[in-house]
């Protein structure tokens, strides 16, 4: 018996819609409550990590000013700070949040192909967020090791929360990567398998490559970290030594023995670099699917979209070590490494041209969307830029673990993504909650944010050429560090301060107009991609009434010449829309 | 690390390619493009649950090779003491290579609708993998007899990682074939669980091809 495709058999196969109020909102299958979930969770989270980072600028802006933040404290901040930025806000929010509400509705399915599963990667990744903020009630508090959780001494005394600390995060870690693998294994099948008809890959709008993408890279890097943690729990608690040399700790000599803390970096970095672009990816596909809706005007060479987001995957496996410069390589390898790290730059750049290209001559709506995706440009390719001049061996030495890294890496993987959080959010909110937010302060919001985020990272890359070094809780009396960077850092804690507080205006904006916004309509955006047709707005459970839609064209049909509206919708077909013209192919 | 990279290039390579050729000869923004307008086109032939498992074995794949890799990349620092594996681990391989062929038979036999052969199919591969896992529980415990602790080596500490991590990998799968089994135990149509089956079957290939692999690298260092 062949094998009939999902979107073929949908009058066979039975929908049962959820009844009690537990089965439709908490223990959902349902893809949008699950998005919604994840979503929430993240951004509670995100949140918490932005005060542990505003806590740390008070301490580096006036040092010596804050007797409950101590030295153990600020080690504790800046690693859970980082950790959840990258692994529980980021990495949950784009690929649980965005790719669980956004690939059902864009490839016109009516959920994910394995609901359970879906809805298990969920409690799951919640259970690894809870098993992470427990660690600020046990002994010893929270690890203070770093993001990167470097052994050997992320497991030794003198590091902050080596009691219980690092266990949970290494255990909520690894809780994580199962939650994500779930969630994973759901969004590739179901892009695969479960497109509506005449939704080919080359017609799905470029966020669900970014997510695609990022998806496969997740599932394949995230082992690396699971790995990590595996044998570093061991170390620390059935006393191994996978990483942990001969060592004198505390006046003592461990009974470990002859491990190599350089083969955890390798391990850690095999999924550090990937899980950049984990972020990332989704973040461009997203970011192009604003600008192409808000300037009417279709993509920039789509088909180069998609080969550059798969070139940019595969290389993102073979640029790990350009983070271990400082802890020597053969130079040979060096030269490898910094070769590939120049070659990626490549397709990301063809992506910021046909960015750019695509607002070329657009009709340009500036509505807060769009305002969050140009700023996104600029923050990504300032980021990108300062990427270059570190992947070089040479000017990577003098400047790693500066602040010109720190610099470095938030307005490229900070920075960038969240203001494409923040677009995508309100972008998609009409959808979401059928209603409008506030136009003028979601504007606000931005320019507070933009302008902010440089009044922020601008100066740090200055800081860096000074040689201020990263993760110190203060300057003291350094005899190289002039007096001007201590006005610097006040004013950079002022600003993040301020960042911070404005960030409020966001979560006033989005939860007051969930009551008292307008109503959206359908498609406020006059969008083409199938969210945006569904019947009802939000989207009932199965998501499209009684029949599936069907797909005649790709996503970017905006002002084709000829047409009397200025999008053409996916599920158009053509003898609906009948166009005198030929319009061209820009690849 | 050149495991790792070598498994992943296939990997990648196999998918991105799949992917480049779905993009090459089409025209995605002329709506009457022909190549676009094919029926069917780009959904592969494939059962989802299969894509789902084909997906989880890339994931593990990935995991076991990482794995592998720092094994050789730990293997050559000085403090490394190769321990000598217990014989039992040959038994073992044999138990799981008549696990393997158990539920190939069950597969073929479901295929064809064989409600008996299918029954005995799946008690035996049931009854073979458990008796791979006891052996390698025994093999812990000679090892451990031998003096052969966790934490006296890095050698030893692999040996257990690596068969742990294979024998939860079983674990798991033993989980789907317990489901399988008692529901044709209980009378259920051959054709209802014949999927079920026919994953278990690929999943339990897969497992001993990764056993043999491991058994291989620890055989030989
Ligand atoms: C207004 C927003 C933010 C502020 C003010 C801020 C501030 C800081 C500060 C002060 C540090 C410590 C620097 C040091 O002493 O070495 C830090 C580290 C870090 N931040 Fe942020 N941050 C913000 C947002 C983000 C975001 C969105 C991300 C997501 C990628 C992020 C990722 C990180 C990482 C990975 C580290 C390194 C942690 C470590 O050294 O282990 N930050 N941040
Ligand atoms: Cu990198």
């Amino acid at each position: 018996m062949a094998y009939v495709a999902i979107a073929d058999r949908d009058h066979e196969i039975e929908h049962h819609d959820p009844t009690t109020f537990i089965t439709k909102y908490v223990w959902s299958q349902d893809h949008k409550v699950i998005a919604i979930q994840y979503g929430v969770t993240a951004l509670f989270v995100g949140l918490i990590a932005l005060i542990l980072s505003g806590m740390m600028r008070l301490q580096l802006g006036f040092p010596n000013s804050f007797s409950f933040i101590t030295p153990i404290e600020y080690y504790q901040f800046i690693t859970m700070h980082g950790m959840i930025m990258v692994i529980f806000l980021l990495t949950a929010l784009f690929l649980g949040g965005f790719g669980n509400y956004l690939i059902p509705l864009m490839i016109g399915a009516r959920d994910m192909v394995f609901p359970y599963m879906n809805m298990v990667s969920y409690w799951l990744y919640l259970v690894s967020v809870i098993i992470l903020l427990s660690s600020f009630f046990v002994t010893g508090g929270p690890t203070g090791a770093g993001w990167t959780l470097y052994p050997p001494q992320a497991i030794l005394p003198g590091t902050p929360g080596t009691d219980w600390g690092i266990v949970l995060m290494l255990g909520s870690l690894a809780v994580f990567i199962v939650a994500f693998t779930m969630g994973g294994l759901n969004y590739v099948t179901t892009i695969l398998q479960a497109r509506a008809r005449g939704m080919t890959l080359m017609r799905m709008p470029l966020s669900l490559w970014g997510i695609f993408v990022a998806t496969i890279l997740g599932l394949l890097a995230f082992p690396a970290l699971f790995v990590s943690a595996v044998m570093m729990t061991l170390d620390k608690v059935a006393g191994t030594s996978f990483f942990m040399p001969a060592i004198m700790s505390m006046g003592e000599t461990l009974s470990h023995e002859g491990g190599s803390p350089i083969l955890f970096q390798h391990l850690f970095w095999f999924f550090g670099h990937p899980e950049v672009y984990i972020v990332a990816l989704p973040a461009f596909g997203l970011v192009s699917d604003l600008l192409s809706t808000h300037a009417r005007r279709n993509i920039f060479g789509y088909r180069m979209m998609v080969w550059a987001i798969l070139a940019i995957g595969g290389l993102s496996f073979i640029v790990w070590a350009h983070h271990m410069y400082v802890s020597g390589m053969n130079p040979y390898f060096g030269f490898f490494f910094a070769t590939t790290t120049l070659i990626i730059a490549v397709p990301t750049a063809i992506k910021v041209y046909n960015w750019v290209l695509t607002l070329w001559k657009g009709d340009i709506h500036l509505n807060t969307p769009m305002l969050f995706a140009i700023g996104f440009i600029f923050t990504f390719t300032h980021g990108g830029l300062t990427g270059i001049f570190l992947g070089n061996v040479v000017v990577d030495l003098p400047l790693s673990d500066t602040y010109f890294v720190v610099a470095h890496f938030h307005m490229v993987m900070g920075v960038s993504p969240i203001l494409v959080v923040f677009g995508s959010i309100y972008h998609w909110y009409p959808k979401i909650t059928g209603k409008m937010y506030n136009e003028t302060l979601g504007k606000v919001h931005f320019w507070l944010t933009f302008l902010g985020t440089y009044a922020i990272y601008l100066p740090m890359h200055y800081l860096g050429f000074l040689g201020v070094p990263r993760r110190y809780f203060a300057m003291g009396d350094t005899e190289f560090i002039p007096e001007s960077a201590f006005v610097l850092n006040q004013s950079i804690t002022i600003s993040a301060l301020f960042v911070g507080v404005v960030q409020l205006l966001f979560l006033y904006n989005i939860i007051v107009s969930l009551k008292k916004g307008k109503p959206a309509g359908p498609n406020p955006w006059r969008a083409t991609t199938l969210e945006w047709q569904t019947p009802d707005t939000p989207p009932k459970h199965g998501n499209w009434g009684d029949n599936l839609p069907v797909v005649h064209r790709w996503a970017y049909d905006y002002s084709v010449p000829g047409y009397h509206e200025d999008f053409i919708p996916q599920n158009v077909s053509p003898d609906e829309a009948p166009v005198t013209e030929e319009h061209g192919p820009d690849t | 690390m050149t495991i790792t990279l070598v498994l992943l290039a296939i990997i990648m390579a196999t998918v991105i390619g799949w992917l480049l050729r779905q993009s090459l000869s089409s025209e995605p923004w002329n709506a009457n493009d022909p190549v676009e307008n094919e029926p069917g086109r780009g959904v592969l032939n494939i059962d989802p649950a299969k894509i789902g498992l084909l997906s989880f074995l890339a994931v593990a794949t990935s995991l076991f090779a990482l794995f592998m890799s720092a094994y050789m990349m730990r293997m050559n620092l000085g403090d490394w003491r190769p321990l000598t594996e217990p014989n039992l681990l040959w038994a073992n391989t044999a138990v799981l290579v008549l696990a393997s062929f158990a539920f190939q038979l069950t597969r073929n036999a479901a295929t064809r609708e064989q409600l008996s052969t299918v029954k005995i199919g799946l008690v035996a591969g049931g009854l073979f993998t458990t008796l791979f896992l006891l052996g390698q529980l025994v093999a812990w415990q000679q090892l451990n007899a031998a003096g052969y602790y966790m934490t006296s080596n890095p050698a030893n500490a692999f040996f257990y990682l690596l068969t742990a991590l294979h024998g939860l990998h079983l674990l798991g799968g033993m989980w789907v074939w317990g489901r399988t089994t008692i529901r044709v135990l209980s009378g259920a149509d051959v054709r209802s669980v014949r999927l079920s089956v026919e994953l278990c079957t690929v999943y339990w290939h897969y497992l001993l091809l990764v056993w043999i692999g491991l058994f291989g690298l620890l055989l030989s260092t």
